[in-house]
Parts: structure tokens; C-alpha cells; sequence
């Protein structure tokens, strides 16, 4: 949807699906699945490199890099000063000054500590980089976000990997209604009709790794989510009926065969 | 000498530069960055940044995350 692209920070994707390269079978499967969902961003993390096997393929040998732009995330830490950290050594991998940025607040469900998400914003816009904050769904924080500089807002759906899709509609459109950037579902998706779901609240982009990569076969899921995501955007902007709690019948109530028989026997 | 990269102890023959230890661990300087004593350092700078005796050397790449 070349005409409807998502612009954020001034670049302009054709894809309203952002997916990501964790827990694919195989790096092969990942770059098919990539191909079948139109995606033109992919999140990755940054981690130590394997010194003892050295013989492991790059994830960057499997990333078309002229049609897909590279987002390092700050995965697994639980800190503004460990994500700062990271998202430097992410910048200086020298693909790009965007950053995905997570500060975890808690193990089981991986939801953000937003105080400190809120504090590494501040400190990364400052150096310039493009921030993308991973958070709650709390529209309050969003906009605090927003306010220090986010590029985007990228609440969650549901926990991380859970696959529950979109646990708080209502919070997600009043997200939507108040913020100036982008607004991007990020984690919870389990099934394509999420992600449509989410395209409907009005956002402009659904993030999701796990509801593909761990799919029975991630690149029919891969199509499956490409379709959610563009079926939901133009079910958003066709304008949906309002809802009502009664029937209104389709078909006319006029010129039905059984109307006036009577009268006819009659005459 | 040992330094301490990756957080495990790394024994060298001796004081070496960041590009030297990559060239060493047969790793490709434009795929990854190093932190040295928690300080970035840029790539222009990995053939004359000295690697000392206990220093700390980080070394990362990206992986597959979401």
C-alpha cells in the first residue's frame, strides 16, 4: 500500500507491519517469512558475540538490507543505564541511530518499567537518537513519552510472546486519539484477526516476532498477518457501521410476494 | 596477559590493538562494536586503540530478537 505508507521520524515504510528474527527454526525460514509479510522494518538484539563458535552463520546474511531497514532493540534490560548501553553499541554497529528501547520492570511478564523507559528517552533523544519505546498501554505514559521526544509509541498488545491479542482495546484507541506520532501495537499478537483488530483501533503499525516465528509454519502466518495488518487498516479507514443491539434487516421490507394476498383473493 | 572480554578471562601473548584482537578471533570489524573499559570505541579508532593488561573488552553483534 504504496499510498498509505508509515512515515516515522520522516521515513516513509510500505509495510504497517514491523516483525522480528528471534526463535525462527531457521535463519532461512526467518528470511522467507520476512518476504511473505510485505515487512520492510525488523527488530534485532544486541548481544555478545559467540566466541566459541565462530562458524555460526550472520542473522545479517539472511536480512535483505535494500528492501528492509534494521531496528536494534534493547531486549533483556532491566535498567536505563543497561538499555542506554546497548542502544549506544547498537548505533555503533553502524546501521542506523534507531533504537526499539525496553527497560523490563519485571521477569514474568516482561512488562516495561516506564520510569526508567521514560528517563533512557530522555537521555537517547538528547543524543540524537530515534526512539521507539516499548510500554504499557497506559495513555498517560504515552504521552509522557511522546512529550520527551519519542519518534513513535509502541504500547503492548498483551505480554510479550502470549499471544492473548489486544487486551485493552479502549486504551489502545484513546493512545491513538491523544498522541502526535505513530502509534505501534507492539507484543501480544497470537493470530492474524489480532493484528486486525489493532488496525482497526486506528494505530499505525502492529509489532510482532513470536505469533510468526513460532507458527506451525511461520511463512503461511508471515501472509496471514500481512493481510490482517492491511485488512484492519482499511476497515479503519472505510468507517465502520455504529454497533446497535437490534436487527436492520438487509433486504427490503417492500415488495414481498406474501404482501396483500389477501387483498387479492379478495378481489 | 589476561583481559577480561566478554566477561570471561582471555589470555593474550601481549599488549594488542582492537583490530588486532578482531583479526585474531577471525571476526569482521564491520559487523559488530566493542566497548573498551566501557567506552565505545569508533571504528576508525580500532587500529589504534591499545588493549592493556585486565582491561575490559566487550565485543557484540546483532542476533535474533523481536
Amino acid at each position: 500500500m504504496l499510498s498509505d505508507p508509515l512515515v516515522i521520524a520522516g521515513r516513509a515504510f510500505r509495510s504497517r507491519l514491523i516483525v522480528g528474527t528471534g526463535k525462527y527454526p531457521t535463519h532461512a525460514v526467518m528470511a522467507a517469512a520476512h518476504r511473505a509479510s510485505g515487512a520492510d522494518m525488523v527488530t534485532v538484539a544486541v548481544r555478545r558475540v559467540n566466541l566459541t563458535d565462530r562458524s555460526k552463520e550472520s542473522l545479517l546474511d539472511f536480512i535483505d538490507q535494500e528492501q528492509i531497514f534494521i531496528l536494534p532493540n534493547t531486549a533483556g534490560c532491566y535498567t536505563a543505564d543497561e538499555a542506554i548501553r546497548t542502544a549506544r553499541l547498537g548505533r555503533e554497529v553502524g546501521l542506523s541511530n534507531w533504537v526499539k528501547l525496553e527497560v523490563i520492570g519485571d521477569e514474568r511478564t516482561l512488562f516495561p518499567d516506564n520510569v526508567a523507559l521514560l528517563e533512557a528517552t530522555r537521555v537517547l533523544v538528547r543524543e540524537g537518537f530515534v526512539v521507539l519505546p516499548y510500554t504499557s498501554d497506559d495513555p498517560v505514559i504515552c504521552r509522557q513519552l511522546e512529550e520527551a521526544g519519542a519518534a513513535a509509541v509502541m504500547p503492548l498488545g498483551a505480554p510479550i510472546g502470549s499471544g492473548l491479542g489486544i487486551q485493552n482495546p479502549n486504551n489502545i484507541r484513546i493512545i491513538r486519539e491523544a498522541a502526535g506520532v505513530p502509534v505501534i501495537v507492539d507484543a501480544g499478537v497470537g493470530t492474524a484477526s489480532d493484528a486486525t483488530v489493532a488496525m482497526e483501533l486506528g494505530v499505525d503499525g502492529v509489532l510482532m516476532n513470536t505469533a510468526i516465528a513460532l507458527a506451525q509454519d511461520p511463512v503461511a502466518m508471515a501472509t496471514a498477518m500481512k493481510l490482517g495488518v492491511e485488512a484492519g487498516r482499511l476497515a479503519f479507514h472505510a468507517g465502520r457501521i455504529p454497533r446497535r443491539s437490534h436487527a436492520s434487516a438487509s433486504s427490503p421490507a417492500e415488495g414481498l410476494i406474501t404482501a396483500g394476498t389477501a387483498a387479492v383473493r379478495g378481489a | 596477559m589476561t583481559i577480561r572480554l566478554n566477561g570471561e578471562p582471555y589470555e593474550l601473548p601481549g599488549t594488542c590493538t582492537i583490530l588486532q584482537l578482531l583479526e585474531r578471533l577471525e571476526i569482521h570489524p564491520r559487523r559488530v562494536a566493542v566497548e573498551h573499559n566501557l567506552t565505545i570505541i569508533k571504528r576508525q579508532r580500532y587500529e589504534t586503540t591499545e588493549i592493556n593488561e585486565g582491561d575490559q573488552v566487550e565485543i557484540v553483534n546483532f542476533v535474533g530478537g523481536g
